[in-house]
């Protein structure tokens, strides 16, 4: 109960937050009205007061300094853009003050509501929206940011698999959206009861290949979150993607061919060149501006402030490029961001990477929000033309040929899948089938001298209005009552490497090859040649390691910026419970408990893994960091239980005071250096002479601090030696060890085990002893 | 050459009943086959191992293995051959068939688990019926070995966490005391029960000769 009053005190607070804005947003607006002619009070010019007069010139008045001037004229533009995206950005904090509303309205729902709650105050208040929403700056300025998250969020090893599918969705199919309804409006148009015959057939060609532009935001949102199969996924992630590439390139086409009064089968024949030539050019673009992209980066790692910097400049600079020589611009900045993004990450720092992927979330948001508010806002203090036959028939089209488009589409390609699409799939994809915010953003920017444009925009608006709402808020239920096929994002990492390495040799074997063929053959050219070139510390490595290594730096980085507060939390209980534990412990301990808990990591991490790659395509969130927080908080109590079971000897406090203070960054430093600061500083500490193997590392290396992952040592990233050297050779290594996770925080704690290597451990029936005896000869550690 | 071709028909025909392969997928196979032996009627390991293009691939042992693993046969033998024939090679190769929109759930059911016996099959290679903690880590290890300066060890412990995520799931309430013996088919059954085996290990067996279409060298 507490909660919900919470709530609506939230609520309140935020509505009136919100109106605060809105009444100042108009004051501001009518401000503007007022002070056209700033006259700051020192004017020493001669000024011509009144038109009739003849004037002398006038003496020249003594002023005292002004204490308080204002110029409102000179922040305009700037101060408008800025209250306008603040507003939507409250909008955007009031939704999720109560946070059921999200689940089952859709955002883009709520936001075009607030849209159009600020535009009937707007029209009560005889003011007109701010003209920013120009063509130039969509094209130039939104677009790029909404596209460019697309592609960088983009999941591309799905992707690839079912490439020839999500192509075939979003060409096709918005080509046939395209035709049939601009056909059938053409057919409608021909009937003089309806008033709108001066509508001749480019113009029809060209409002409905904006209908087309399927915008399914709201509907990935619902996916997402019920966990959809991949397959729907995908496909309309990527249909939503590249339709609109399609989309932008029919519309420049029919607009060209719009202004011509007669249309020759000729110029249909160069269209089709055209869209090739826009596409092949594109992509070619883009993989260009990817490839110098990820090559400079190679060189960043001395400047890692601006290297955030690069992805952005060169993705706009393909975008512009493009646009320059009117290639497909959309298409050149997802290729870019594609391409640029495996070796990018791989070489900027973890900093740079986190602050990319927050700016172009953050980018994109706000150019979407401002689009959908805008479109609210429009929607009420636009001149609107309605005719009610052309609008409703649009509605009827845009559904029907949805529908079939999807379906005989689907029809055809099935056979080619080894995944069918079940009819339950092809609803969900036609149903999820929204217009949004290019569509809007299209037709908003159409040259005036299409007459009728008006008409086109308040039928787009209301397609749009109509299916944001209707469909957007009815796909959940009905989804969910469909029961599609869920994907499961438990796998078994090992078992599913191994199948995919036997399907590979049995094809080898066969002589045939299909799509792992190509896979394989990539990722060899990826190894040998590109990551050669593009990719600064270049070493190949399976993608178990991998995925180990990257959730270790990210551990690292969580405890680097964790507050101190965790790491100190529950001291007494555990401690209380190690000692109990530590007496009931026998001599021999288990190695594969922490095993089976790097293995939970990788499993976990497999799945956090997916679940990242999946839910960085929601495109109003970041992805959801809670499973890296869990396995963090639960490291920390860990560690304390390690720091405090290992260091018997000395005051556990110290230890992680100690352990903490090495563990921040020097500025401008990168982890190789923290660490060797920390191991150098971390003198003669912890005294686990149990542990025999461990002299070669210096006893309080950062490696021991973390405990007890000595037994899981560091990867060998460099020769293949077992001992590890001196100094770790990476500092991956390090925090490779570091990762212990139990199950539940209560779990009794590791500790060494003598040099014999594998030992059954006592636990509470959780582990599982896999061995009676200590193997033979294997080192107490294990060497990555 | 009337007669052989009718009887090779006839043989076609009986094998496409028992692989489920179409007569244009069994005739490509035959020539691979034949391409493979050297022409001969049987093929041997040496045969396989000689490919360059297995070359890369880390499981090559476990996969040249499973074809001469006489319980990959559906004849509920055990064992392996030395050499193998055409219809042995098919056999093997039909584990591989994809599913398509024809097959009945029972028949989905059935290749699943035809495709699980065959995986499990390349782990388990004493034929006892589990797979121990041995067989596991020699599987992982040649998995690993093609794949960076990953060291024994390493690969020593990512089996040893699997087998454990395997038991922890199969025998939740096992005791300190107990010893887990090994995996057996119902358990492997049961960890890869989530992945989605008849649509993703499988081939797609052309119809047409791929032996033109391919570049670079074709003997291999």
């Amino acid at each position: 109960m507490g909660s919900s009053v919470l709530c609506r005190a939230g609520i309140l607070r935020g509505v009136s937050c919100m109106l605060l804005l809105l009444l100042l947003f108009c004051f501001g607006g009518k401000c503007e009205v007022q002070e056209s002619k700033p006259s700051p009070p020192t004017n020493l010019q001669p000024v011509e007061n009144e038109f009739n007069q003849p004037q002398a010139y006038p003496e020249e008045e003594r002023t005292n300094l002004p204490m308080f001037t204002m110029d409102y004229p000179r922040i305009q533009i700037p101060f408008e853009i800025t209250l306008w995206v603040l507003l939507a950005s409250f909008a955007k904090i009031g939704f999720h003050i109560y946070h059921k509303i999200t689940i089952w309205i859709p955002e883009s729902c709520l936001l075009i509501a607030i849209g159009l709650i600020v535009g009937a105050i707007m029209h009560a208040v005889k003011e007109e929206p701010p003209a920013v929403l120009t063509s130039n700056v969509f094209f130039l300025y939104m677009l790029p940011l909404i596209v460019l998250d697309n592609g960088y969020f983009m999941p591309t090893r799905p992707f690839f698999e079912n490439m020839g599918t999500v192509l075939w969705y979003a060409v096709v199919g918005t080509l046939w959206n395209s035709i049939g309804i601009g056909l059938s409006l053409f057919a409608i148009c021909q009937f003089e009861v309806f008033g709108v015959q001066d509508i001749n057939l480019q113009e029809n060609l060209l409002f409905a290949s904006i209908i087309s532009a399927v915008d399914p935001v709201a509907a990935l949102n619902v996916f997402e979150d019920i966990g959809v199969n991949e397959q729907i996924y995908i496909v309309i992630f990527g249909e939503g993607l590249y339709n609109d590439a399609v989309t932008v390139v029919l519309y420049n086409m029919f607009s060209f061919l719009a202004d011509m009064p007669v249309v020759e089968s000729t110029d249909v024949f160069l269209g089709v060149a055209r869209f090739f030539i826009v596409a092949a050019g594109g992509i070619l673009f883009g993989l260009l501006f990817g490839f110098v992209a990820a090559f400079t980066t190679r060189f960043t790692h001395n400047v890692r402030q601006i290297e955030p910097l690069f992805v952005f400049m060169y993705s706009y600079m393909a975008y512009l490029v493009a646009e320059c020589f009117a290639i497909s611009s959309v298409l050149a900045i997802i290729t870019c961001a594609i391409t640029m993004k495996h070796y990018v990450e791989e070489n900027v720092s973890q900093r740079s990477c986190t602050t990319i992927r927050h700016v172009v979330k953050m980018l994109a948001t706000v150019s979407e929000t401002l689009i959908f508010f805008f479109l609210g806002v429009v929607t009420i203090t636009t001149e609107h033309e309605w005719n009610w036959a052309y609008i409703v028939f649009t509605l009827l089209f845009a559904f029907i040929w949805r529908g079939l488009g999807i379906l005989v589409l689907t029809q055809i390609i099935n056979p080619f899948r080894t995944i069918q699409f079940t009819f339950k799939d092809q609803f969900s994809l036609a149903y999820g089938g929204l217009r949004g915010a290019i569509c809007f953003a299209l037709v908003f920017t159409l040259p005036d001298n299409i007459n009728r444009k008006n008409l086109f925009v308040t039928a787009s608006i209301t397609v749009i209005i109509f299916t944001v709402f209707l469909q957007g808020i009815s796909i959940r239920p009905i989804v969910e009552y469909m029961n599609i096929r869920k994907t499961n994002k438990d796998l078994n990492t090992i078992n599913v490497e191994m199948m995919e390495h036997v399907v590979c040799g049995i094809e080898d074997l066969c002589g045939q090859w299909s799509h792992y063929y190509w896979k394989d053959k990539f990722k060899k050219f990826n190894d040998r040649v590109l990551r050669r070139i593009l990719v600064r510390d270049n070493r190949a490595e399976s993608s178990i390691v991998a995925l180990y290594k990257r959730l270790e730096l990210q551990n690292a980085i969580g405890l680097l910026d964790s507050p101190m507060g965790d790491l100190s939390a529950a001291p007494s209980i555990v401690s209380l419970y190690d000692k109990r534990k530590e007496a009931s412990r026998p001599k021999r301990k288990f190695l594969a408990g922490d095993v089976r808990k790097m293995h939970d990591i990788l499993s976990k991490n497999m799945y956090k893994i997916r679940q990242k790659t999946m839910a960085y395509t929601n495109k109003y969130n970041l992805p959801d960091d809670t499973r890296t927080k869990e396995i963090l908080i639960r490291r920390h109590a860990s560690i304390r239980r390690s720091l405090r079971a290992e260091s018997f000897r000395e005051p556990s406090a110290q230890n992680t005071f100690k352990s903490q203070k090495y563990y921040s960054l020097r500025p401008g430093g990168s982890l190789e250096t923290a660490f060797e600061l920390r191991r150098r500083s971390n003198g003669a500490d912890v005294d686990l002479s149990a542990r025999p193997q461990s002299s070669d590392v210096s006893p309080r290396s950062s490696s021991r601090s973390i405990l007890p992952m000595r037994r899981l040592n560091t990867i060998k990233e460099s020769g293949g030696a077992v001992e590890p050297p001196a100094v770790p050779p990476h500092p991956h290594t390090d925090q490779i060890d570091g990762d212990k996770d139990p199950h539940e925080p209560m779990q009794p704690p590791q500790l060494p085990p003598p040099p014999g290597g594998w030992v059954r451990e006592n636990q509470n029936g959780e582990g599982n002893p896999l061995l009676r005896h200590p193997s033979q000869g294997s080192r107490g550690s294990v060497s990555f | 050459m009337g007669a052989s071709q009718t009887r090779a028909e006839h043989q076609y025909q009986d094998l496409a009943d028992k692989t489920g392969f179409s007569f244009e997928q069994i005739k490509n196979l035959y020539q691979r086959f034949q391409q493979l032996s050297g022409n001969e009627e049987t093929i041997s390991r040496a045969n396989l191992d000689s490919m360059p293009a297995l070359a890369n691939n880390p499981i090559r042992k476990q996969i040249i293995g499973a074809f001469f693993d006489k319980r990959n046969q559906h004849q509920d033998e055990v064992g392996s051959c030395d050499q193998i024939g055409f219809e042995q090679f098919l056999m093997v190769m039909s584990h591989f068939r994809p599913p398509n929109l024809r097959t009945t759930d029972e028949e989905k059911e059935a290749m699943r688990k035809e495709k699980l016996r065959f995986l499990f099959n390349m782990h388990d290679s004493d034929n006892d019926g589990t797979i121990t903690l041995a067989e596991y880590r020699k599987v992982v290890e040649e998995l690993m070995s093609k794949s960076g300066e990953i060291g024994q060890e390493t690969a020593k412990a990512i089996a040893d966490a699997a087998m454990l995520e395997v038991a922890s799931i199969n025998v939740p309430n096992m005791g300190p005391e107990e010893f887990y013996e090994g995996i057996t088919f119902e358990h492997f059954e049961e960890i890869l029960k989530g992945l989605e085996m008849e649509s993703r290990m499988h081939i797609r067996f052309l119809d047409v000769d791929t032996l033109t279409m391919r570049c670079g060298k074709s003997q291999s």
